[in-house]
């Protein structure tokens, strides 16, 4: 999660959680708000999403669906 | 392949083309019985006499605030649509190496349709910086952006005529155009902190999301529940203020304080107004009550531009990447800019 604090990025940090808790994955969420960190990634606009290290999203929060989606990948991939 | 992925978007567009005629039906209905819905809510279902004080704020109320909120979603609405063919990163592959002067021109217009959120102002400015745009240009954005915004627009037309919201974003745009090339030419780059110029930025970030219609009405959708949500309790209280103003505030009660004879109203109008951080939808209403009772277009103007443009949490954001030098230059260049703004309206232009 990248964001400086603003409210849509606490909205996707909400939101993110959601829809980890519902999978049942087991992830971390961490959320940067250190803006040289932010840029290490290369988006212009916050929230960001990052999985596992791959910029998802920047500058809009994912509708629940995209992050679910997002998410099962990323752990098919983990587990692959 | 892509013969397949055209028929999908045509398939979108014509589903989509009788629920949004329907929906502009609607609008269009609304909108146009709105003034007799008013009148009948106030005169006859209340009682008040048309020409008494509080039947006339009230009258003013009932029917702006609808009014505003309608010509809100609409606008929102379509500038949703624009913006969803725009993104921060194609419009900084547009301003890349584009030389000072063009580059400012086209800084400022893009700023009005990239979508842009003030507390992304600080990776904007960062991208922009790193990837060469000059300092100049990524000021005119950072101008345009927030002034020229939706909100404003709209609150400037539905009370003021559509004259004076194409005379505020014009001179906005003036405003980013000449600001962002003064600062540029100041050659002030030693004035952004020493580690912006070190930062390594990551690259190939996201790819470019391909939308198809259905993806942007429901962009523009979103944008229109997000702003009208967020706006709508400052268009209330901002009309609630403005109408007792209509209704109590005698005539020319302002035109001392605001009026066109005041010459030192407009950088006072300035300076009061750039640590103020409200809503243009929670200001304008006040403002237009304000002109009513004498004060001058210009010096409202000034006073506006100097809320919406320039605020103390933006400058607070901004203090993180630039040192207080350049943040002096840049309150001090749009500042100037926007009271040359309000004596040409005061003065030049009378509306």
């Amino acid at each position: 999660m990248l964001g400086s604090g603003c409210a849509s990025c606490k909205r996707l940090e909400a939101l993110a959680r959601e829809v980890v808790g519902e999978l049942e994955v087991p992830a971390e969420i961490e959320k940067v708000t250190d803006f040289k960190q932010i840029m290490s990634y290369g988006i212009l606009a916050t929230p960001g999403l990052v999985i596992d290290g791959e910029v998802k999203s920047a500058g809009r929060i994912p509708n629940k669906a995209e992050l679910s989606s997002w998410i099962t990948s990323a752990r098919a991939a983990q587990q692959a | 392949m892509a013969g397949m992925t055209t028929t999908a978007r045509q398939n979108g567009l014509a589903t989509l083309a009788p629920r949004l005629a329907v929906a502009g039906l609607l609008w269009l209905a609304a909108y146009s019985l709105l003034p007799a819905a008013a009148d009948f809510v106030t005169y006859r279902l209340l009682g008040l006499a048309p020409a008494s004080q509080l039947g006339s704020a009230v009258g003013f109320f009932l029917y702006d605030v609808p009014k505003i909120l309608l010509l809100l979603a609409l606008i929102v609405f379509a500038v949703g649509i624009v913006r969803s063919f725009f993104t921060p990163e194609r419009t900084r592959r547009a301003l890349g190496g584009k030389r000072e002067g063009v580059g400012n021109v086209l800084a400022a217009g893009l700023g009005i349709v990239t979508p842009f959120c003030s507390c992304s102002a600080v990776p904007l400015f960062l991208g922009f910086v790193e990837s060469g745009v000059p300092l100049g240009v990524t000021f005119s954005f950072l101008i345009a952006a927030p002034m020229i915004n939706e909100v404003a627009v709209v609150l400037l037309f539905g009370m003021f005529g559509w004259r004076v919201a194409a005379l505020y974003i014009g001179t906005g745009l003036a405003i980013a155009i000449t600001a962002g090339w003064v600062i540029g030419r100041l050659g002030l780059e030693r004035y952004v902190a020493d580690w912006v110029y070190e930062l390594r930025l990551g690259r190939a970030a996201l790819p470019d999301e391909r939308r198809t219609w259905n993806d942007r009405v429901a962009y523009a959708w979103q944008a229109v529940r997000d702003i009208v949500g967020k706006v709508w309790p400052y268009v209330v209280v901002g009309i609630a203020v403005g109408a007792a103003i209509h209704g109590y505030v005698p005539e020319d009660f302002m035109a001392g304080i605001m009026g066109k004879k005041a010459w030192w109203s407009v950088p006072v109008a300035v300076l009061v107004g750039i640590p103020m951080y409200a809503n243009a939808a929670g200001i304008i209403p006040i403002v237009q009550a304000l002109m009513e009772k004498g004060a001058a277009l210009g010096t409202v103007l000034a006073f506006m531009m100097a809320v919406i443009a320039l605020s103390l949490p933006e400058v607070i954001i901004l203090r993180r990447v630039l040192k207080w030098q350049l943040i002096a230059v840049f309150l001090g260049v749009v500042g100037t800019g926007i009271i040359l703004v309000g004596y040409l309206f005061n003065w030049v232009l009378a509306v």
